[in-house]
């Protein structure tokens, strides 16, 4: 639905998108990763029609954005970074002027304003001016813009940045709640996100595209997947976890004193760690299998690139 | 749409105090200027020329205030994300913004009816032609407003638009005043000069300010809307992003 080529974008000399290209289907949660300035939200602004790229082509829908922009912003409701709106305006007033924009009809409008104050929570706020609210429903204010016509496209720019962990609940709960058969891109910068909403993750730094799975497979190319971390309560001699069949290294945390060990590639170690422990009876208090950790993937991927 | 556009952004001249305060500011200086330094009494005439006649040079300091924030504001916030992908055109979104301003301007020349009441009840005049100045006022002042909008289109800074709107405002008065005709006069050609003043608002405002409305003058005023709005559409197009 969404077929990107060789999509590249110059700010003068420097490259913000360099040579960009994949296709993103119905159904498809994708999470836009990244650190700051790496060419997420270029893309983002590229794909709703806002920025015009330097190289390469964009069609949505069977359609090329060079040709048929107003066509596919038809389809797509997008949240921009830092949530803008006219700030003078009431939520109220902002929606009815989006929904007319967007062509909704007195019956239809009226139905969809309520659903999406319903979906985000606006009611409170409903005729405060948008310059007088928090953060939190500046946000919200936005998000319910950008879903306001049931869009088949959905793209996010930061859409939790600045929310509480519960309205970032909320948020997340929304996403996964949208139709199936929608496409959704979100931009983040919090990790965990991308494993709680997305079914596709794409790293992109300095402009390139570095990654682009499953979340799952990303969380795999941790050396903590499936490693076991355990704790003793008093030390003892657990040189022989080390030699444990299938476990590849052992790494004692001093402060802490937690005692991980990490398995060869795709490897359980899991069965073979607690058997040991009940031999030996060792005074374990703590055990637990680590799912990997995304910060660490993260890092390696984005550094690896500079080097 | 650009019906939904309008809307918008005369509402959003409402809800803030711009549009109060502007056409408060303007009510007090037409008036001044038209007694005090224009001598509507003293004349002894029963007519508006007075008024009429100090209307570029109020337009020169305070129709640019009201242009300088259409895109500025827009660009600053990033609301012009926002706007620029929703399924509109530029050229929408652009008369949207010109003709919210210019239905401003227009409430403000309306609401000097007060004058026009009093010269009636002093006098007998022209009523034709206190309309047809009043037209080609607003024509003016919508000329000016295209000049400030293509300014506020350039920067996201609004005392920047302000300025550059003033200065390129100033230059489109002056070119047909005295002293820079008489700067020409004596050495260039007249067909030089004559182009010269022809670029001015003066010349072509000051038929207009008599109750004359002359094609060519209504046109100068169209074209240089169409122009400069074009011209801040270019600019939008080029650089939205900035």
């Amino acid at each position: 639905m969404i077929c990107v080529k060789n999509l590249s974008k110059y700010f003068g000399d420097f490259a913000a998108v360099k040579e960009l290209t994949f296709d993103i289907k119905p159904g498809e949660v994708v999470g836009f990763l990244g650190p700051n300035g790496a060419g997420k939200s270029t893309t983002m602004k590229m794909l709703t029609g806002f920025l015009t790229p330097s190289g390469g082509e964009i069609r949505i829908a069977d359609m090329a954005m060079d040709q048929s922009a107003q066509m596919i912003q038809q389809k797509i409701g997008y949240l921009p970074e830092g949530a803008p709106a006219y700030g003078e305006m009431t939520p109220l007033q902002f929606l009815n002027f989006i929904a007319q924009v967007r062509g909704l009809k007195s019956g239809e409008k009226k139905r969809r304003i309520n659903e999406v104050v319903e979906q985000v929570e606006l009611h409170e706020v409903l005729d405060k001016p948008i310059d007088n609210l928090s953060k939190g429903f500046k946000r919200r204010v936005g998000l319910a813009q950008a879903i306001l016509h049931d869009p088949e496209i959905l793209i996010l720019d930061e859409p939790t940045d600045g929310l509480d962990p519960n309205q970032k609940h909320q948020v997340r709960t929304l996403i996964q709640n949208l139709a199936k058969d929608k496409i959704v891109i979100i931009s983040t910068h919090i990790l965990e996100e991308v494993s709680a909403v997305c079914n596709r993750v794409m790293i992109i730094a300095e402009g390139k595209l570095l990654f682009d799975n499953t979340p799952e497979t990303l969380l795999s190319k941790s050396r903590y997947y499936k490693a076991v971390t355990l704790h003793l309560s008093y030390s003892t001699d657990i040189s022989g976890l080390a030699e444990l069949p299938g476990v590849r290294d052992m790494e004692v945390e001093q402060k802490s004193g937690r005692v991980t060990l990490f398995p060869e590639a795709d490897t359980d170690i899991l069965h073979l760690v607690t058997e040991h422990i009940q031999q030996r009876k060792l005074p374990v208090d703590t055990l637990f299998v680590e799912n990997g950790r995304l910060d660490q993937v993260f890092r390696d991927i984005t550094h690896g690139s500079k080097e | 749409m650009i019906n939904v556009l309008f809307k918008r952004e005369l509402a959003s001249f409402f809800a803030t105090p711009v549009a109060y305060v502007f056409i408060t500011i303007f009510l007090i200086l037409s008036g001044v200027f038209a007694f005090f330094i224009g001598g509507l009494y003293e004349r002894g005439q029963a007519d508006l020329l007075p008024f009429f006649n100090f209307h570029p040079w109020l337009y020169l300091f305070l129709v640019p205030a009201i242009a300088m924030r259409t895109w500025s504001e827009e660009r600053k916030n990033g609301s012009i994300e926002l706007l620029m992908t929703l399924p509109i055109t530029t050229f929408q979104a652009m008369m949207g913004k010109f003709l919210a301003a210019w239905a401003v301007l227009g409430l403000s020349l309306l609401l000097t009816f007060p004058l026009w009441i009093t010269v009636n009840y002093l006098g007998n005049p022209d009523n034709g032609v206190i309309v047809a100045a009043y037209i080609g006022s607003w024509l003016m002042a919508g000329a000016f407003l295209a000049i400030g909008i293509c300014m506020s289109a350039l920067t996201k800074n609004q005392v920047i638009a302000f300025i550059l709107a003033i200065v390129v405002s100033f230059l489109f008065v002056v070119s047909g005043s005295g002293i820079v005709l008489d700067a020409f006069k004596g050495w260039a050609p007249s067909f030089v000069i004559d182009t010269i003043a022809s670029f001015s608002f003066l010349t072509h405002y000051e038929s207009l300010a008599k109750g004359v409305i002359a094609l060519n003058d209504v046109m100068y005023f169209l074209l240089l809307m169409a122009l400069w709005l074009y011209g801040g559409l270019l600019i939008i197009e080029q650089k939205k992003a900035d």
